[in-house]
Formats: C-alpha cells, sequence, structure tokens
C-alpha cells in the first residue's frame, strides 16, 4: 500500500502547488515534479511487504513491487523526456496529476484481488488519459485522439462490464481466488464472459482485433502521451493479464490458450504489415508496437513460471527500448516539429549521438545482439515453445524477420540517405539527456547481465 | 591442466579492441588505430597457436582419443530447472582448428588492409568493425551451448552487415548489406526454430548434455513424434541446416553473397572466404552427432551442397567482375564441404567425408583469403572490378602475380598446394558413398580449374597491360619501378604469407587430428585414385588456356555458340529475379498491398461510410469527431462475436 500511498501524496502535493498563490517558475516546477517522481522510484525498492488488505481486496507481494517499480520507472523516464515540450506549457501540475492518477489507478488494478477492484483501478488508469491526450490544446489532432480515446474507451469498458457482470452470475463471487475453484470450459456462459474480458484487456493492450483506435490516438497525441499509453498503458494491462490469466482462469487455459494462439498470430501479422508502409515514426512505432504485444502474447501462451517471467522481462526490456525510441522522436518533434520517417534522412550527419541511441533502441525492437531486446524475445520464444506448437513459433520467427526489415529502414534512413535538409542539430537539455542514458544503459546491460531474468524468476517462484 | 586462464583472451582481446577503437579511435588514435588492431589480434593468433599446440600435441589426447574439453564454463542465466544458458569455451579438433583459422585469416586481413585502406576517412571505424566481427566469429566458434552460437551466430550478421555497408554513401553497398542482413536473418529464423524443437525434446541448450539426452533417454520421444510425417529431429536438423545454408550461401539462400561484395575487398576475404561462409559448415559440423542420426537430412545437406557447388561453378564462368567469380567459386567450394558431410558417417572408415570437409575448409580458407587479397590489390592498381579493364598485368605485379597463381593452383586441385589434398580427400568419400554424387563432383572440380585460370589469364596475361597504366606510363614503362604498384609491403606480406601456407597446408596429415569421433583416422593415399580428378583439373587449365591466354575472337564466339545456356548462366539462373517476382509481385502485391487498400478503402471506407449513414448530425460536429469510432466499436463487437461463434461452437 505504501506505493499507493506516496503516489497519492504526490498529487496532492501537486495539486497544493496548483492552488498556491505563488506563482510557479516552469523549470523549477518541472524539476521538483522530476525530483519527487525520482523518490518516489527509489522508495519502491525499500520496505516490500507482502498481504493482503480490506478484505482480500487488495493484496500486495514483492512481485507486484517489482513491477510497480518497473511502471514508476517508466513514468520517471517519460517525464524527464518531456521536459521540452512541457517547458512551453502553461498547465504543468495539471499534466502531473492526471498522469499519477492513471499510474495509481494502474497501482491498483494490478493488487487487485476482486474483479471490482480490478474494474475501479482500469477506469482509474483510462480515463485521465483521455485527458492527457487533449494535452495538445491548441492542436485539432489531438482533441481528436482525446476523443477517439475516450469513446472506444467507454465501449470496451461497457463490454467488460459486462463480462464482469455476467462472471459474478455464473460463479457467484467477485474475488480472485473464489472464481478460480469454479471455472471449466463445459461451462459456455463461463466461456462467454471470459471472451468479454480478453476483450477489453485486448483493448487496452491493442490486440488484433481490437486495435483499430491504437493509431489514430498515437498519431494525434503529445509524444510524450503515446510514449506512455504504449509503454506503461500496456505495461500495467500486460502484467494484470499474465497473473489473472494465469491464476483466475487456469480452469479455461485449453480455451484461453486457442483464444491467445489466434489473437497473437493476428497481431503480429497485422501489426507488422502495417508498420511496413507507415511514413509517420509516430504511426510506424504504433503500428510495430502492436506487432509487440503479438510477441508478448507468445511468452503468455508458455503457462509455465518461465512464461510470466519471459514476460515480465520482455516488458522491461520494451520499457527501455520504446522509451528511447521515443525519447529521441520527441525531441525531434518538440525543436522541429517533424515527424516523418523521411525527415530522419541524414540525421546521422547532423546528430549522430541521438542517432545511435535511436539506431539501438530500433536494433532492440527488432531482437537483434547484444541489445536486451534479442534477449527478450528469445526467451520469450523460448517459453512459448514449452507447449511445443512451432506453427506460432515459426510464424513469429518469419514475424521478426519482416519487423527487422522496416526497423531496418529506419536506420537505413538515419545513416545512409542522403537529405538536403536534415533536421538541424539538436541541444537536449539535461533531463532529457538522463532520460536517454538511463534507456540506452537499459538497453545493453539488462540484456548482458543475466541478473534481471534470474531475479524475476526468483520472485515469482 | 588449466587452459582457461588465456584461451578467454583470444576472443576478449578483439572485444577489447573494438571498444577502444570504436569509443576512441576516430577522436585519439586515427591513423594509428590499425597497428592497435593488428597489434591486438597478433596476440590472439599467437594464443591461438599455442592452444592449437597445446591440445593437439601436449594434452588434448587421452588414450589415443581427442577429447572434447569445456575450458570455462559460466552459467549465465537459468531459465528454467533444466534449461540453463552458458557462456563457455569447448575445445575439441574443430573448434581449435576454427581458432587457428580464424585469428589467423584475420590477422592478415588486418595487415593487408593498413595498406589498402589507408587515407580512408574512417579508418578507425573500420578497424573497429573488424575487430567485432572476428570476436563475434571467435565466440561463435567456441560456443559450449546452442544459445549462445545463436547470439553469435546474430552478432556476426551484424558485424557483416556494417561492414558490407562500410561505403554507406554507395547506394548498393547499403543495398547489399541490408540484403545480406534480411537473407541470412531470413534463413536464421529457421535456425531458432530448430534450436526450439531440439532444446524441447533434447531438455537442454548445452550442447553436450542436448547430444547426451537425444542419444539416451530421449531418442525414442524425438523421432517418433512427428509431424507431417517426418520425425522432429528431421525437421530440427533440417530447421538448423537451413540456418547454416542461409550464412553459407548455399543454394537457394546465395542471393546475397556476390551483392556482398560491395563491401570492402579485404573484408569480402575475410567475411566471405574464410570466416563467415563456412559457419554454415562449422554448425553441421557441431551438431554432427545429431545428424548421423538421421539419414534423410544428411541427404538434404549432400544435395543442397552439390547442387550449389555444381550451379555456382556454371554462374563463376561467366561472370565478368573478378569479386563475383570468386564469389561464386566460394559458395562452390563451400558446397563441397557440404556434401562431404552429407556423405560422411560418424565412426570408423565412414568418418573420411567429415575429416575431408573440415580440411578443405582449412586449405581453402588460405587459398581463397589469398585469392580475395590479391583480387584486391588488382583492385587497388585498376580501380576496376571488371575483368576487361585488367589484362597484362603480371609485370607490374609480380609478387601477386605468383601468389595468386598459387593459389589458383591450389583451388584447381593441382598436386602439392594444398586443395588437390582436401578436395583428393572429399572425392573419395564422395566416391565410397554415392557414384552419382562423385561424378557431378569430378566435373564441378574441372570448371573450377576452368573458371579459375579464366579468371586468372584474363587478369594477367591477355593484353600488354590496362590501358591507364600503359598510357599513363607509356614514355618508359621500363623506368618505373613496379614494385610500387603492388602497394605498401603491408599489402605484399599478406599475400607471401598466405601464399606459403596454400604450398603447405596440403601436407598436415589431417585425419589424425581432426575426426568426429575423436579417434585420429589413417589417411591412405591412393596415386590411382587421384588421377582422374587431376586429369579434370588440368583439362580445364588448358582450356582456359587456351580460350583466354591471348586476346582472341574465342571468348565471345563460344559464348555465342553455347546462347542461351551462356545467358541463363550469365544471369545466374535467373534466382534473383524469381526472388524478386516472389516477394515484389507475390508478397507485397498480394499481401502488404491488399492489407494497404484494406486499411485505407475498406476499413476508413467502412468508417466513412458508416459516419455518413449517421446522418446529418455527424455532419454538423465533423469539425471534431471524423465519425470513424463507431466503425472501430463495429470492429470490437464483431471481433467479440467472431470469437465467441470460434470457441463456443467450433473450436471448442
Amino acid at each position: 500500500m505504501k506505493q499507493e500511498l506516496l503516489v497519492t501524496a504526490i498529487i496532492f502535493l501537486l495539486l497544493f502547488i496548483k492552488l498556491s498563490t505563488k506563482e510557479w517558475k516552469v523549470e523549477t516546477s518541472l524539476t521538483v515534479i522530476n525530483i519527487l517522481l525520482f523518490l518516489n522510484l527509489v522508495s519502491g525498492f525499500f520496505y516490500i511487504r507482502t498481504g493482503t488488505l480490506f478484505g482480500d481486496m487488495f493484496r500486495t507481494s514483492e512481485l507486484l513491487a517489482f513491477e510497480k517499480n518497473i511502471l514508476n520507472l517508466g513514468t520517471f523516464i517519460i517525464s524527464l523526456q518531456s521536459y521540452s515540450w512541457l517547458k512551453q506549457h502553461k498547465h504543468v501540475p495539471e499534466f502531473f496529476m492526471l498522469m499519477l492518477c492513471t499510474l495509481l489507478g494502474m497501482f491498483f488494478m494490478l493488487s487487485s484481488n476482486n474483479l471490482l477492484m480490478f474494474y475501479l483501478g482500469l477506469e482509474l488508469s483510462s480515463i485521465p488519459l483521455a485527458a492527457m491526450a487533449n494535452f495538445d490544446l491548441e492542436k485539432r489532432h489531438s482533441s481528436e485522439a482525446a476523443m477517439k480515446y475516450i469513446m472506444s474507451s467507454a465501449f470496451s469498458s461497457g463490454l467488460l462490464l459486462f463480462g464482469i457482470s455476467m462472471l459474478y452470475g455464473a460463479t457467484g463471487t467477485l474475488n480472485f481466488d473464489e472464481i478460480a475453484g469454479q471455472l471449466t470450459t463445459q461451462n459456455s456462459l463461463q466461456v462467454f464472459s471470459f471472451i468479454l474480458l480478453l476483450a477489453g484487456f485486448g483493448f487496452k493492450i491493442s490486440a488484433v482485433p481490437f486495435h483499430l483506435w491504437t493509431a489514430d490516438v498515437y498519431e494525434g497525441s503529445p509524444v510524450a502521451v503515446t510514449s506512455y499509453l504504449s509503454v506503461i498503458s500496456k505495461g500495467s494491462v500486460l502484467f494484470v493479464l499474465v497473473s489473472v490469466l494465469y491464476n483466475v482462469f487456469r480452469g479455461l487455459d485449453a480455451s484461453w490458450y486457442k483464444m491467445l494462439f489466434l489473437i497473437s498470430v493476428l497481431t503480429m501479422v497485422i501489426g507488422n504489415l502495417f508498420a511496413l508502409r507507415q511514413q509517420n515514426m509516430k504511426r510506424f512505432l504504433a503500428f510495430s508496437s502492436i506487432a509487440q504485444v503479438g510477441f508478448i502474447l507468445i511468452g503468455i501462451t508458455g503457462e509455465s513460471i518461465e512464461g510470466s517471467a519471459s514476460v515480465i522481462f520482455f516488458i522491461m526490456v520494451y520499457v527501455f527500448s520504446n522509451l528511447a525510441a521515443f525519447g529521441v522522436i520527441s525531441l525531434v518533434s518538440a525543436a522541429t516539429g517533424r515527424e516523418g520517417v523521411d525527415d530522419y534522412k541524414g540525421f546521422y550527419k547532423t546528430n549522430p549521438l541521438l542517432s545511435w541511441i535511436l539506431a539501438i533502441a530500433l536494433f532492440s525492437l527488432a531482437g537483434v545482439p547484444p541489445t536486451a531486446g534479442f534477449f527478450g524475445k528469445f526467451f520469450l520464444l523460448l517459453a512459448g515453445a514449452g507447449k511445443g506448437n512451432y506453427w506460432l513459433i515459426t510464424i513469429a520467427a518469419l514475424n521478426m524477420v519482416v519487423s527487422l526489415y522496416y526497423y531496418l529502414r529506419v536506420v537505413k534512413a538515419i545513416f545512409m540517405d542522403d537529405n538536403e535538409s536534415p533536421v538541424e542539430k539538436i541541444h537536449a537539455p539535461l533531463s532529457p539527456k538522463i532520460a536517454m542514458l538511463v534507456c540506452t544503459a537499459g538497453i545493453i546491460l539488462t540484456g548482458l547481465m543475466s541478473g534481471a531474468y534470474n531475479y524475476i524468476h526468483s520472485l515469482l517462484k | 591442466m588449466n587452459y582457461s586462464s588465456y584461451i578467454a583472451l583470444i576472443p576478449l582481446l578483439p572485444l577489447a579492441g573494438f571498444a577502444l577503437l570504436g569509443l576512441f579511435g576516430r577522436k585519439y588514435f586515427k591513423q594509428s588505430s590499425g597497428i592497435i588492431g593488428t597489434l591486438l589480434l597478433l596476440v590472439s593468433t599467437g594464443l591461438a597457436l599455442y592452444t592449437a599446440y597445446q591440445y593437439f600435441f601436449v594434452n588434448g589426447k587421452v588414450d589415443g582419443v581427442y577429447q572434447s574439453i569445456t575450458a570455462i564454463k559460466y552459467t549465465w542465466l537459468s531459465f528454467s530447472g533444466n534449461v540453463s544458458i552458458d557462456m563457455g569455451i569447448i575445445l575439441d579438433p574443430i573448434s581449435v582448428m576454427m581458432l587457428v583459422v580464424v585469428t589467423f585469416v584475420s590477422l592478415m586481413v588486418h595487415i593487408f588492409s593498413l595498406g589498402y585502406m589507408k587515407g580512408e576517412e574512417r579508418f578507425a571505424t573500420y578497424y573497429a568493425f573488424l575487430a567485432l566481427f572476428t570476436f563475434s566469429m571467435l565466440g561463435l566458434v567456441v560456443s559450449t551451448n546452442l544459445f549462445q552460437v545463436y547470439m553469435f551466430w546474430e552478432l556476426v550478421g551484424v558485424s557483416s552487415y556494417l561492414l558490407i555497408g562500410f561505403y554507406y554513401d554507395r547506394p548498393s553497398a547499403v543495398a547489399a548489406s541490408k540484403k545480406a542482413f534480411v537473407v541470412t536473418r531470413f534463413a536464421d529464423l529457421g535456425f531458432l526454430v530448430g534450436i526450439l524443437i531440439l532444446a524441447y525434446y533434447g531438455k537442454s541448450l548445452d550442447i553436450k548434455t542436448l547430444v547426451e539426452n537425444i542419444n539416451s533417454t530421449e531418442l525414442a520421444n524425438i523421432t517418433t513424434a512427428s509431424f507431417f510425417g517426418i520425425s522432429a529431429l528431421t525437421w530440427g536438423l533440417t530447421m538448423v541446416f537451413i540456418g547454416g545454408a542461409g550464412k553459407s550461401a548455399m543454394f537457394p539462400l546465395h542471393i546475397w553473397l556476390p551483392d556482398a561484395m560491395e563491401g570492402p575487398t579485404p573484408v569480402s576475404a575475410l567475411i566471405h572466404a574464410a570466416t563467415m561462409v563456412v559457419a554454415g559448415v562449422y554448425l553441421v559440423a557441431r551438431l554432427f552427432p545429431l545428424f548421423t542420426l538421421t539419414q534423410s537430412t544428411l541427404n538434404i545437406v549432400t544435395f543442397v551442397g552439390l547442387i550449389s557447388a555444381f550451379l555456382a561453378a556454371i554462374i563463376a564462368c561467366t561472370q565478368t567482375d573478378i569479386k563475383r567469380v570468386l564469389a561464386y567459386s566460394t559458395m562452390s567450394q563451400i558446397g563441397y564441404m557440404m556434401f562431404a558431410l552429407g556423405v560422411s558417417g560418424y565412426t570408423g572408415e565412414a568418418e573420411l567425408g567429415y575429416t575431408a570437409s573440415m580440411f578443405h575448409l582449412f586449405t581453402h580458407a588460405f587459398f581463397k583469403s589469398l585469392l580475395f587479397l590479391g583480387a584486391g590489390a588488382v583492385i587497388h592498381l585498376v580501380h576496376s572490378n571488371e575483368m576487361k579493364d585488367m589484362g597484362g598485368l603480371r609485370k607490374y605485379m609480380p609478387v601477386t602475380h605468383i601468389t595468386f597463381l598459387i593459389a589458383c593452383l591450389a583451388i584447381a586441385g593441382i598436386p602439392p598446394f594444398a586443395g588437390f589434398f582436401s578436395k583428393e580427400e572429399i572425392l573419395l568419400a564422395a566416391y565410397h558413398s554415392n557414384k552419382i554424387v562423385y561424378a557431378f563432383a569430378l566435373f564441378t572440380s574441372g570448371l573450377t580449374a576452368f573458371y579459375m585460370f579464366r579468371l586468372y589469364f584474363s587478369i594477367f596475361w591477355k593484353a600488354k597491360g590496362p590501358s591507364m597504366l600503359v598510357e599513363a606510363h607509356s614514355p618508359s614503362p621500363l623506368e618505373r619501378d613496379w614494385g610500387e604498384a603492388e602497394g605498401p609491403i603491408s599489402m605484399k606480406l599478406p599475400l607471401i604469407i598466405l601464399g606459403a601456407c596454400t604450398v603447405i597446408a596440403g601436407f598436415i596429415p589431417f585425419g589424425k587430428y581432426v575426426t568426429s569421433d575423436g579417434i585420429p583416422l589413417e589417411s591412405h593415399f591412393d596415386l590411382v585414385f587421384s588421377i582422374a580428378p587431376v586429369a579434370f583439373g588440368i583439362g580445364g587449365i588448358l582450356l582456359a588456356m587456351w580460350i583466354y591466354k591471348k586476346e582472341s575472337e574465342r571468348p565471345s564466339r563460344i559464348s555465342t555458340a553455347l546462347g542461351g545456356l551462356y545467358k541463363t548462366a550469365y544471369h545466374k539462373f535467373y534466382i534473383d529475379e524469381i526472388y524478386m517476382f516472389i516477394t515484389k509481385k507475390i508478397i507485397f502485391n498480394l499481401v502488404g498491398r491488399p492489407a494497404a487498400w484494406i486499411d485505407r478503402n475498406i476499413v476508413d471506407g467502412a468508417m466513412n461510410g458508416i459516419a455518413w449513414t449517421t446522418g446529418k448530425f455527424s455532419a454538423m460536429i465533423k469539425g471534431i469527431q471524423s465519425g470513424r469510432v463507431q466503425g472501430y466499436a463495429l470492429f470490437f463487437f464483431g471481433g467479440i462475436i467472431v470469437l465467441a461463434m470460434i470457441f463456443l461452437y467450433l473450436w471448442k
């Protein structure tokens, strides 16, 4: 509960800052917020408790604390990266209040041991996101993205709630442990309510066919929000998905294994096919991140300790890799407003360091050694192969080749293509620099040092 | 006996070189970075040679059998209870041999590049990439664990991508590097699936344990579990072989190799002659105990190898770019190594093929890198890759000429040069196992002699000399010291060393050291048997001499006489075109374009349509809301319905 309390405290602190009569300078408040977020991150590693609260509604464990730390870290990095963008913005405390509210929602969702608590957390993490998507106040695209997000989100929540109520009807309880005892694949009502729940998850992680909102919303939102949506929001739901599938719905595993198989293949193939042709960097990353989710689902199909471990490990790697890519894009976008793939032609000539960071991030996303993405993908496949389903593995491997192709297309644009007016030299402020450093170090170290995976694996035993 | 302390340095020194030159090279070392890289590798080479000496002559053999020694093993990560991922160094005859080959050839290339790449703007970067490549290749050959193999395998791919694309301002180099990366990556997916299948049944990623498990307890499982009527073992190994075939440029995955010649020529000598391209052969040899369990996979290996050897030899006869000739020749020779493995058994007399394959790998490394470096020296002088720009160069570059001739004789299989001995053994192994394979192999060896000497005569004989050289110095060609034309000593020295190796390497009694089961093989030399191959070799040489030694109408007459066949071979049997057709026309048009079309028309269209039918209301607020969201919701709902239908009724 400590992590939740801390986030709540920060939210209130921000509220007071906003309400106080004294006008804070934007730079000062950004620095203060970053320090607060950093403290929040660090404190997550101490005094970890395990147990349940509120009559079995809320539970916590070392593993959950670790997952929350990953989310904290991601939020901190995003906050550092959005420095240049928020510097020109009038409503800095509000932005962070909204962001931390969603984070709090995710924490509750992760810790939930009850369907209502889960739903509460999910909603708390979704609704403020729509307001965040609208944060480029003057841009029409931004409002459009927010509108689309809130509409789709409401729709999916409605169906999710429908599923929850049916599940309650079928089992007579909302408690996870009690539900787990009563599920069988024979009961069509249970399977159908599970499908509704899965669709709700599918919406949040943008799995095909529940992904349609993704590209528009990613493209329209400010880069910081896009990266928050694609990394933190997705990551948290995936954490929950693994534990819910393995613990609550293990009675239906014969069904959900096939569903995940289908959804995973669709997600990889469609994500990749669309990513091939994108010209906008944000849209490109949006589709490629859809394909990444397809990959993660393979790890989940493994249904073993290794399955969870590889998924959690991969999400951690994905946080670093994707945020590194978004970090560079956000700098370029804040400095020049250019977001097309073609705008990155000749980028190496003017910004060699940023080019390398982006290239390493893309290599990690493509799964090229020695970056962490290579290890992450290999572990996912190894876990998925535990079921002996080689169709899935072969399709996944084929998709890895396709994804390599389009990631290399961007790398080629950066390093090799000529451009008469490349993006000019960008001078990054200190905090985005720190963020880049953390991400790049993360991409390289989490792969080469085996400690991270071993630690996750030990938490699961 | 403690190997570990210094053996780890063999791969680690190049890694240090990469880090040092990569991070600081451009700023602080500049031209001296070549020297630094070379010196580090010199130490590595020394250590590798010392290791080989220790292993083969001092303590590798126990009771007359060469042991497989795990010098270092560090459990890097334990994935689950019984699957752990180790990083380690294994010493057995083939890995020790490869250590020597890789470090030695890499050293020669390092030295050669001192002269060849001199004055290049990204000189330090070039040496950093070379060091990275050498490190990856060394890591690959000493792997104890399939994951380690796979990781270094991919790293080798990455570093060769960097090296082939080194001239990144040339579009053709960029395209070539990307092609090589994507094609080999495509093959690697086979490798990956193969590893996962083997690991699933063998219950381990450690090669030794895996082989033991499959040979003993899991054999029944893996051979009975079948998929489309073929056993899991065959599937797994075939998949692994696909990976190997991709790296080793075997038919039909060879299309990247000729294009990869866009990289700097010394790089071709390193990557495309001696090291990376033989990785596939090495992989098959490394997993050979498993391959011998299933004859059907060995047959695939044999025939893919044979087709590659034969096809590439024919194509090589028609190419005019000297590096492409060498590229196809490499493919052909690797084909030899592959089918030699394919016809081999695991123990006793039958393992001759295995030994022969490794022997040919060993000798080929020397003479092929010599040929590439020689070609590099020629290109350095005439600034062209085309045969028609050359001719008569023997006067201008005597050292290159002699060493190139030695290498040509070696590859043509003329005694007493290295190629003769190794090819002889391959042919003998083929003869004992399958007469058809033998016949093709014999004919191919004649072709080899022909195209190599076509190359040789076209470069060094034929005309008086390249017009630019003759004209530029026409007043008094004799006054100039033409030794200069060959470049500095750093370019000549490797040629001489490799030339010497090419002469003596064949006399190593290879069967005594390198066999599949570690028990020395008595090599029996049969004089009568070698008459046919040598006769074919000499025949090929004489034919090439008759056609190409002097400037004449003969080449063009012959090519016209051959007509369609020549044209087909010249266009490399249109294999690239077939691939282009499949990827561009079929995959892009049939899959990619419809997908984009659906995105544009159906999805967007449907959304717009729905928006339109929602009536004028949507038009009123169109500014804020494009109307598509309803469509998204429809899709969402449809998805649920479809899932429910499938999983409640159809696929329970």
